[in-house]
């Protein structure tokens, strides 16, 4: 009787999840398109959560859900609502979709196939076994902060660069409609309340599913809101500071790499007995790296006064 | 996971009837998302996508025993409104 | 037992819900949707609320679900009032 019902769980899951995708890439209505895939984010975070997957769960609730939620609806807001079709003729639709079709059927074919094998050395044994040196009981941080680092590390590179092209693009883009009262209201104590869940998120990456890609993004969601509730908000901004934090995580990494590697001959080696604090020193500046990231992303491009190098704005600057 | 007494699998079992009574009212929901003429209708379906999920992380989390779904089921309330705010806050400009 | 109350009380939420997501499909204006929709959410999701509590045996996840009860209600409340808002104006501005 269980095994029916989880069965019939497991199969409505993935009829939605076709369905929301087959229709966010079909629908020629952009603003239909990303309020579906927005839905789709939400689901998929279910879907982690029902194959027990909590950090995934949890990093696609948040910026699945939350931050490109946000970045696409503010995204399409620079266009007329009029434009905002797709333009692709009907046989451009037919080819992409027999692709996608096709695609489809070989990765469930080679999931399926990888289901039926026989089991081999399991990686989770691997890293289970070496979660006592490596300073955190969570083997998902464990994994990406310690045995993977170096990769962890050109993620942080990546997104950093993703921003600097954003800041290279565009000015930020124009400030947001005004807001009402209730909004207000609500954001004076959301902000602080979603700041503080942040900082949770990154403590409790070391022995529970969290962790600093989670914190990061939770932090800029709250800036998000910030930004949104109270549009001229961006002016008080230190921009130097914020160039600062941008670049706080790649360099924190880098120095605890390089400190490594002059006290055990291998970049990125840690000392066992300093791995749990090594850890958490870099988690939380990636952390605040990762939310002044997705917050200028958010924000569109350069902010006032970024060129000129105003630290912050007043009435009648004339840098000169 | 599933214990072998009486009473939890029954608890289970019920539990499961809940999993998939929530899920058809996503399905639910989702056909508004489609259908839905205008922006906002569509954008109430993702607000009960976002509810239900809730609810259904709750779920899980009793019936698969990982009490860390609470800390994704906290994450999505605190994050259901920013989506909006971006909804509503975000005009889109007509000409 | 209070197995039975919970699981009752998770069935009486989903019939919110359920209803909730019936009227989001069925009713004829967008507000009226919203309507609805802030009934699933609320009374809905505090049964399920309810039921869960009952079931989990933390006292630290019990107050954690009930944030999670009063953030969802709050987040409920502020998006029905701003997606109305931008309902209402679409329709003023005609497009």
């Amino acid at each position: 009787m269980i095994e029916i019902l989880w069965f019939l769980v497991d199969s409505m899951l993935v009829l939605l999840l076709l369905a929301l995708a087959w229709t966010t890439c079909s629908s020629r209505d952009v603003m239909r398109a990303v309020t579906l895939f927005i839905a789709m984010g939400l689901l998929l975070a279910i879907i982690w959560a029902r194959l027990k997957a909590p950090d995934l769960a949890l990093a696609e609730a948040i910026i699945g859900a939350g931050v490109s939620g946000a970045l696409l609806l503010s995204a399409i807001s620079d266009y007329p609502s009029t434009a905002i079709t797709s333009h692709r003729s009907p046989l451009m639709h037919g080819i992409i979709n027999t692709f996608t079709l096709a695609l489809t059927i070989l990765m469930s074919w080679a999931v399926w196939h990888g289901l039926n094998m026989s089991d081999g050395v399991r990686l989770s044994e691997q890293v289970s076994s070496q979660i006592p040196v490596s300073g955190v009981s969570n083997p998902v941080t464990a994994v990406l902060l310690n045995f993977r680092a170096y990769d962890t590390l050109l993620e942080l590179a990546v997104v950093l660069t993703a921003v600097l092209a954003v800041l290279i693009l565009n000015d930020k883009r124009a400030d947001s409609a005004a807001s009402s009262p209730l909004l207000r209201g609500m954001t004076r104590w959301l902000v602080p309340l979603l700041v503080v869940t942040s900082g949770y998120l990154l403590w409790v990456g070391a022995h529970a599913p969290g962790g600093a890609f989670q914190a990061g993004a939770m932090l800029a969601a709250a800036m998000i809101l910030l930004q949104l509730a109270y549009p001229s908000i961006h002016r008080g901004f230190n921009l130097y500071l914020l160039r600062v934090l941008l670049v706080a995580g790649i360099f924190t990494f880098v120095l605890v790499g390089l400190w490594m590697m002059s006290a055990n001959d291998d970049f990125l080696a840690y000392t066992p007995a300093w791995a749990g604090t090594l850890i958490l020193i870099i988690e939380t500046a990636a952390t605040i790296s990762i939310a002044a990231a997705l917050t200028l992303a958010y924000i569109g491009g350069r902010p006032t006064g970024w060129e000129t190098g105003d630290h912050v704005i007043t009435g009648k600057e004339d840098a000169g | 996971m599933i214990s072998a007494s009486a009473s939890t699998s029954i608890l289970t079992i019920a539990l499961l009837f809940a999993l998939i009574i929530l899920l058809l009212s996503l399905f639910i929901g989702l056909i508004r998302a489609w259908l839905g003429p205008s922006v906002e209708d569509r954008f109430s379906a993702v607000l009960l996508i976002g509810t239900g999920g809730v609810a259904i992380l709750m779920i899980l989390a009793i019936v698969l025993q990982i009490p860390a779904l609470y800390d994704v089921a906290l994450v999505l309330a605190l994050l259901a409104v920013v989506g909006t705010v971006a909804l509503t806050q975000s005009e889109t400009t007509h000409d | 037992m209070i197995d039975s109350l919970a699981v009752l009380a998770v069935f009486f939420g989903l019939f919110f819900f359920l209803s909730g997501s019936i009227g989001l499909l069925r009713l004829p204006d967008v507000f009226s949707r919203l309507h609805a929709l802030a009934k699933a959410d609320n009374i809905g999701l505090a049964f399920v609320t309810l039921g869960i509590i009952l079931l989990e045996p933390s006292l630290l996840n019990d107050i954690k679900l009930v944030i999670i009860w009063l953030l969802i209600m709050a987040a409920s409340a502020v998006s029905s009032h701003l997606v109305a808002r931008r309902a209402l104006r679409g329709e003023r501005d005609d497009d």
